[in-house]
């Protein structure tokens, strides 16, 4: 038998989501983070999996996923994320060449994850973070007023 | 005048004001205690309706009348959602109170609650919040442990559990409907109207969606009461029998070129000048104005001649724009080149529209990738009369989408060409003086490939290079 992509661990966190909405299908979204955040991606046999788990067509979790553009499919993303705010108030205090600076540094592009699995560059629509215009979301963590230096500061702190 | 006394924003800035010790000690939920001792539901929606408390998420809908829209003596189960989607470009004012003080927010929706009989009620949160889920969490936990939320809250028959729903990255589930079909598990695609959430919504059953800050209000509307939120603000034009007025208090955010970009609280109706000048540290680096965006990017642009413009919910409009928004104000300086805010405001939009309506999905991503051209130096003058035309034909008011988000990218369109065409042209003009009066259709540039439009300057590099 193929090992299951959905540890228990993770089929246990995706159950504990059942009573906060009367229906089955209201959990896809919050298990599809779950498992995002467990392993990086949701491939095409996590998606089979958590439509057997909740009883709905693995088409309707599809549907779902491909909606968003959070979920990584095809290759897990990178140990940090790095979302790089490219909408009008980072965009004109910098930002677009910050992403291209970061572009640069890591020798990949937006969507790409660097060769030693690190991290995936990705470019973000407003993160509502314009009071530290150029922000960037790194993982978790906001870094605000950003310049070509702290960038490199950053990275340097990172996994 | 008396002297304004902010409330949505007084416990920002305290030490641990995002806990529920300190937002007791400032008076938090005495008015919930209050409200569910003295008030009948019913009397709470009838003075929220009189206070004209109008949403602060964007449409300015008055709140009231839309929970006097859920029908009577429905056997229930009632939802509410609290709408912190926040991913309008430029607006960041609710992610200051969730962070600062999700107490507030919370017994707002409680209050809320209360009000239209919901037994459940969802916050919708953005995931590029990850400190204000962090907070919301914790202040969602100690509501349970102190007794406002559970069952019998302070001993009363109300019950009531909050969750909180994390999105994944799409600006469309801010549209209430959107964001309905997104907690129930699907794509975002916005319904069509009629039937209003208030009578179908999520998971089929009755549905009240307003804005957090909107909620946020509500708490204060029901502590201090109508004379003082109506003392707040823009009172209805006479001459409008239709205008219910701008009351209240209102976070505004302010960015793009300002010495201090931030949140700031002050009466609906503050004239963009004073919260620039007064409130955002003036242009930096000695600049003057030449654009700025009044409430969010959907709304459009004023020109620097129209600065007096005040923020109340209809100010914008009299400037041709689409109206108050969010509140998130934009500056842009003189030395910003146009070209470069309709390139980002095009993007924004093709990257964001949901793809269900075809007048949105298309004349977005076309506008988009008429942007790109121009950008790259490849535009003709007869591009301007294009976008003209999408900007015109995509959107709720020309009849051609489900919801608003085509109005949205409408609007920066035909504001940036009522008041800045000269500039547009000029640039065509300078970029491609043999091409700008081709009338002939022109190939978009070869492929449609994002990350390939960081700088007009790569592009034109790639170009040179064929």
């Amino acid at each position: 038998m193929m090992e299951k992509v959905l540890t228990e661990g993770i089929c246990k966190q995706i159950e504990a989501c059942y009573p906060k909405y009367p229906t089955r299908e209201a959990v896809i979204l919050p298990a599809l983070h779950l498992i995002q955040e467990a392993i990086g991606h949701v491939p095409p046999k996590a998606v089979e999996e958590l439509a057997h788990l909740l009883g709905v067509p693995p088409a309707r979790v599809q549907d779902t996923l491909s909606f968003y553009g959070f979920f990584a499919q095809d290759e897990p993303v990178g140990r940090t994320r790095i979302w790089v705010c490219r909408s009008l108030s980072c965009g004109a205090r910098g930002g677009e060449e910050l992403l291209e600076y970061l572009c640069q540094r890591l020798g990949v592009q937006p969507g790409q994850t660097t060769p030693d699995g690190r991290i995936t560059l990705e470019v973000a629509e407003c993160i509502g973070a314009c009071d530290y215009a150029p922000a960037i979301l790194a993982g978790r963590v906001l870094w605000k007023n950003m310049t070509k230096e702290k960038i490199d500061q950053m990275l340097e702190t990172l996994p | 005048m008396p002297t304004f006394e902010p409330v949505l924003l007084a416990n920002v800035g305290k030490p641990d004001s995002h806990t529920l010790k300190v937002y007791e000690a400032a008076g938090g939920y005495q008015t919930l205690r209050r409200v569910l001792q003295e008030m009948a539901p019913k009397e709470v929606v009838d003075r929220i309706r009189a206070s004209q408390l109008r949403g602060r998420g964007g449409a300015g809908f008055p709140t009231g009348l839309k929970w006097s829209f859920l029908p009577k003596d429905d056997p229930g189960p009632i939802y509410l959602c609290a709408n912190a989607d926040e991913s309008e470009p430029g607006t960041f004012c609710n992610r200051v109170q969730m962070e600062h003080d999700p107490h507030q927010i919370l017994e707002g929706i409680i209050l809320a609650c209360y009000a239209t009989g919901a037994s459940a009620a969802y916050i919708y949160l953005r995931y590029e919040y990850p400190l204000a889920y962090e907070r919301l969490q914790q202040a969602v936990e100690e509501c349970y442990r102190a007794g406002y939320l559970g069952r019998n809250i302070l001993g009363s028959d109300m019950s009531l559990d909050i969750y909180i729903h994390r999105g994944a990255g799409a600006y469309i589930c801010g549209e209430e409907t959107g964001l309905i079909e997104s907690i129930e598990g699907h794509r975002a695609w916005p319904r069509t109207k009629p039937p209003f959430p208030a009578v179908k919504g999520l998971f089929q059953r009755p549905t009240v969606v307003n804005n957090v800050e909107t909620l946020a209000c509500v708490k204060h509307i029901l502590e201090r009461g109508i004379e003082w939120f109506q003392s707040i603000g823009t009172p209805p034009d006479p001459s409008d029998p239709r205008d219910p007025g701008s009351f209240g208090p209102k976070v505004f955010s302010i960015s793009g070129h300002v010495n201090r970009p931030g949140c700031v609280e002050l009466p609906l109706g503050v004239p963009v000048r004073e919260l620039i000048e007064q409130h955002a540290g003036g242009v930096w680096k000695g600049r003057k104005v030449k654009a700025v965006v009044p409430g969010g990017l959907s709304t459009g642009v004023l020109s620097a001649h129209e600065l007096d413009t005040p923020l109340d919910f209809s100010g914008p409009c009299k400037a041709g724009c689409l109206g108050l928004g969010t509140g998130g104000v934009i500056v842009l300086d003189e030395t910003y080149s146009m070209v470069d805010f309709l390139h980002n405001s095009c993007r924004f939009f093709a990257h964001e529209s949901c793809g269900q309506c075809t007048p949105c999905r298309e004349g977005t991503a076309w506008a988009y990738r008429i942007m790109q051209r121009i950008k790259a130096g490849r535009g003709r003058l007869v591009d301007l009369d294009l976008l003209e035309e999408i900007g015109n034909s995509i959107g709720i008011i020309p009849g051609s989408t489900i919801c608003g988000l085509a109005d949205g990218a409408a609007w920066p369109i035909k504001t940036t060409l009522a008041k800045f065409r000269d500039e547009l042209e000029d640039y065509i003009r300078r970029t491609n003086p043999l091409g700008c009066r081709n009338p002939a259709p022109v190939e978009a540039l070869p492929e449609w490939r994002e990350h390939q439009s960081i700088t007009g300057r790569k592009l034109l590099g790639a170009e040179a290079t064929i």
